[in-house]
């Protein structure tokens, strides 16, 4: 393992010598592998031949914000040393059925290039990749370090692949399994954890739907005295979480599974009574199908708590209400819009601390509904919590003078994703659009780094955009716009923009030509159901070798029209492995 | 371009037969339904003044979209999607369609059935059953008892009301020597 760490070294000439010589490489090294920053890294290893060098050998993490920006090959070639790999593959839009299944991100090719070149590899976080069983079982048999894995949005595996996790990885600490398009067939890889297994300290298996062997889970709990965070799955039953908390006293962060169960006197006093006794409880979420009768239980927990996440709980205001007053220290809160503008009432009142909420529709696709959250709820969290700086909210209407208002009250916005779920609606009190509401973000909020619009817009956001948001980073963007001028505008204005995401907008040729130079300042472009064509797409990658221009067919439709397109920057070439509805040009 | 949405146009509206009152024609905009009732009308006006103005030159943006529904919107990740879609229609079908469960005496020669939901208390519902097992119902000969959802029978009245219902699948009204170990538990 040292012997790696050795490299050759060129002769410098005399006069580097003299500059460097106070420097020795090994210090050099030393100092680069206390930055943990990716963005930090990248700066220092442009500084010079000397400092690239050292930075590539201490480098032992990397995060690959799009699979095919590089190639196994170049990455191995480059960091001898890694130990852990973060993998984002498909684009964002893949969560909502816009992108063609069989696209591609297929983690295998890569667990074959690390256990040739990083067999001692530890972590692999992965994000929107597609993962089959045998990749999972390839990974657990070659890697006998192995300590992470955590897989977020992807799909192509079962749980057989999780089976074999969990029989081979001696080592593992964290197996995190997050909202995957996984095929539960059974419970029974929890109990493939040999009886000699200790050294678990985060399980997350909340995603899972089939019964595990609670005996087993029970055994597991116990003998992994490390366990920080456990979050199970509906198939828990709260009286088997209680009996799971007595042996986890010392947990962080919990998810419950389904907090319903006829509890008689005695058993609802030992469930208070076990969440008292886990005083370290920070960060609580699952409550599945939660009735409000066993809410009380966790009064006391909620003391300590800093992120609730409720989104899956269909709690109403009142019961949500009761609850949140025990929440004084919430920094991070998710929640179903059953809690209405109420609900967000008694957040604004009683959780001065907060810096994150989002809001998610717990009835999105039918639109005869009429509650959820209004602007009310969120202008009564804006006065309450003057710290929030990330925010995600659905809802159904909306205001200029209501968004106006919530950025006075909170100028600190970093991310800001308003979803107003009719597209194209424009301000209910004034049917303007929705341009002076996202012109007050942008103008108020210097530190934006995301941004997500919605309801009608013209062209006027996008200069306000282009004009005000000089940190954004991300911009999601759909149904709005009135001309090309709207992405011009972003284009040109927009200094530090990595990814533009784009639907059902009037964009064309025009203003995707005009972003000619930027795109390779970026990690990506996707526009699908806009105006741009064929042609538009083939000059485009004509002149751009070093981005991927890849288009996307539908069926039936006009052959001149490009329907998707996915442009990203890459040093790895157009790739190999798209399926024949993916066109590379 | 294509979209996946129909559009409505004012000027197809404008047109339109209707009985009504001119000027009276009420806006399509779905927004209108979440607005507070006093200011309905004023609104009314407003956004009838507001839909020939906006958008001269694409008047598509004038009226929000028909109620089709797109791909992929709202953007919801499609894991969320499916698991408030089946609690959404566990609950809704519960709440509409009344909670009736069968109601069985030992004795009786038929079955009952009644609708939980109309009773918010237990003296309500053991009233309605006394009423309804009329002849041989005397309370201190029987007990009612109910199978809950995981299949065991338990003696009714332990739980508070709410949980009751939720877990209630069935009744039974249990004969005196069989309800009194029940009552011991």
């Amino acid at each position: 393992m040292e012997s790696e760490s050795k490299r050759k070294k060129e002769s410098p000439n005399t006069a580097e010598l003299a500059v460097t010589a106070s420097f020795p490489d090994e210090v050099l090294e030393i100092v680069l592998s206390l930055l943990t920053s990716h963005r930090d890294r990248s700066s220092v290893s442009l500084v010079c031949k000397d400092w690239y060098r050292a930075e590539r050998w201490s480098r032992t993490q990397v995060f690959i914000g799009n699979c095919y920006s590089v190639s196994p090959e170049i990455l191995t070639r480059r960091f001898p040393n890694i130990r852990s790999v973060t993998l984002k593959g498909k684009p964002r839009f893949s969560d909502f059925n816009l992108v063609p299944p069989n696209w591609g991100a297929d983690i295998h090719a890569w667990l074959v290039a690390f256990a040739a070149k990083y067999p001692f590899l530890e972590e692999l976080r992965l994000k929107r990749m597609a993962v089959s069983d045998e990749s999972l079982e390839f990974l657990a048999s070659n890697f006998p370090n192995f300590k992470l894995l955590s897989l977020l949005s992807c799909d192509g595996f079962s749980t057989d692949g999780l089976a074999a996790i969990a029989t081979h990885c001696k080592n593992l600490t964290e197996l995190d399994i997050q909202e995957n398009g996984i095929e539960d067939s059974s419970g029974s890889w929890l109990s493939c954890f040999p009886e000699s297994f200790t050294s678990l300290e985060v399980l997350n298996f909340a995603n899972l739907t089939s019964e595990v062997n609670t005996d087993a889970l029970e055994r597991l709990v116990s003998r992994c005295k490390s366990l920080k965070v456990l979050k199970v799955n509906k198939s828990i039953s709260l009286e088997q979480l209680q009996r799971l908390l007595v042996r986890a006293p010392q947990l962080e962060e919990l998810g419950t599974g389904s907090f319903l169960q006829d509890l008689t006197a005695r058993p609802y006093a030992d469930l208070e009574s076990a969440f008292n006794n886990c005083k370290n409880i920070h960060t609580l979420s699952g409550l599945w199908e939660a009735v409000p009768l066993y809410l009380p239980a966790l009064y006391n927990s909620c003391a300590n708590l800093t992120f609730l996440n409720l989104s899956y709980t269909a709690l109403q205001s009142g019961e949500f209400a009761k609850l949140v007053v025990h929440c004084p220290r919430l920094r991070r809160l998710w929640v179903l819009d059953t809690v209405e503008d109420k609900g967000l009432e008694a957040v604004g009142s009683n959780c001065p601390l907060l810096e994150e909420l989002r809001v998610f529709p717990a009835d999105p696709f039918d639109e005869e509904i009429i509650h959820g959250v209004t602007e009310e709820g969120f202008v009564a969290v804006s006065f309450g919590c003057r710290r929030l700086h990330y925010v995600l909210y659905f809802c159904r209407q909306m205001t200029n003078a209501a968004v106006a208002t919530i950025v006075q009250n909170c100028p600190n916005f970093t991310h800001f994703r308003l979803c107003i779920m009719t597209p194209g609606l424009p301000d209910y009190l004034t049917n303007e659009p929705m341009d002076e509401a996202f012109g007050a973000v942008v103008k108020t909020c210097s530190k934006l780094q995301r941004l997500s619009v919605s309801g009608l817009l013209t062209d006027l956001t996008f200069e306000y955009i282009g004009k005000y948001a000089k940190n954004l980073e991300t911009l999601s963007v759909a149904f709005a716009g009135r001309s090309d001028r709207g992405m011009q505008c972003v284009l040109e204005g927009c200094p530090k923009l990595r990814k533009l995401e784009i639907r059902d907008c009037p964009f064309g040729n025009e203003a995707l030509l005009s972003g000619l130079e930027k795109y390779e300042s970026m990690r990506s472009l996707w526009m699908s159901a806009c105006n741009v064509t064929m042609n538009a797409c083939r000059r485009l990658a004509k002149q751009m070798p070093r981005l991927n221009v890849e288009v996307m067919k539908e069926d039936g439709s006009d052959d001149s029209q490009a329907d998707k397109v996915y442009i990203y920057r890459t040093v790895a070439g157009p790739r190999r492995d798209a399926p024949p509805s993916v066109l590379t040009l | 371009m294509e979209r996946l949405l129909s559009f409505e146009s004012d000027h197809l509206k404008a047109t339109e037969l209707r009985l009504g009152l001119p000027g009276s024609d009420k806006p399509s905009v779905r927004a209108n339904n979440n607005k507070r009732a006093s200011s309905e009308i004023s609104q009314e006006s407003k956004s009838n003044s507001c839909a020939f103005n906006a958008g001269d030159d694409d008047e598509r943006d004038s009226a929000p979209p028909a109620k089709a529904q797109v791909v992929g919107w709202p953007p919801i990740r499609s894991y969320r999607k499916n698991t408030l879609q089946v609690q959404a229609k566990t609950s809704e079908s519960e709440l509409c369609r009344g909670m009736y469960v069968k109601v069985s005496m030992d004795g009786a020669p038929y079955l009952r059935k009644i609708d939980l939901k109309v009773y918010t208390c237990y003296p309500e519902l053991l009233n309605a059953l006394e009423n309804m097992f009329q002849e041989g119902y005397n309370g201190s000969d029987y007990a009612p008892t109910y199978e809950d959802k995981d299949g065991d029978w338990m003696l009714v009245g332990d739980v508070p009301w709410d949980m009751f219902i939720t877990t209630c699948k069935r009744l039974r009204i249990m004969r005196g020597s069989e309800a009194k170990g029940l009552a011991c538990v």
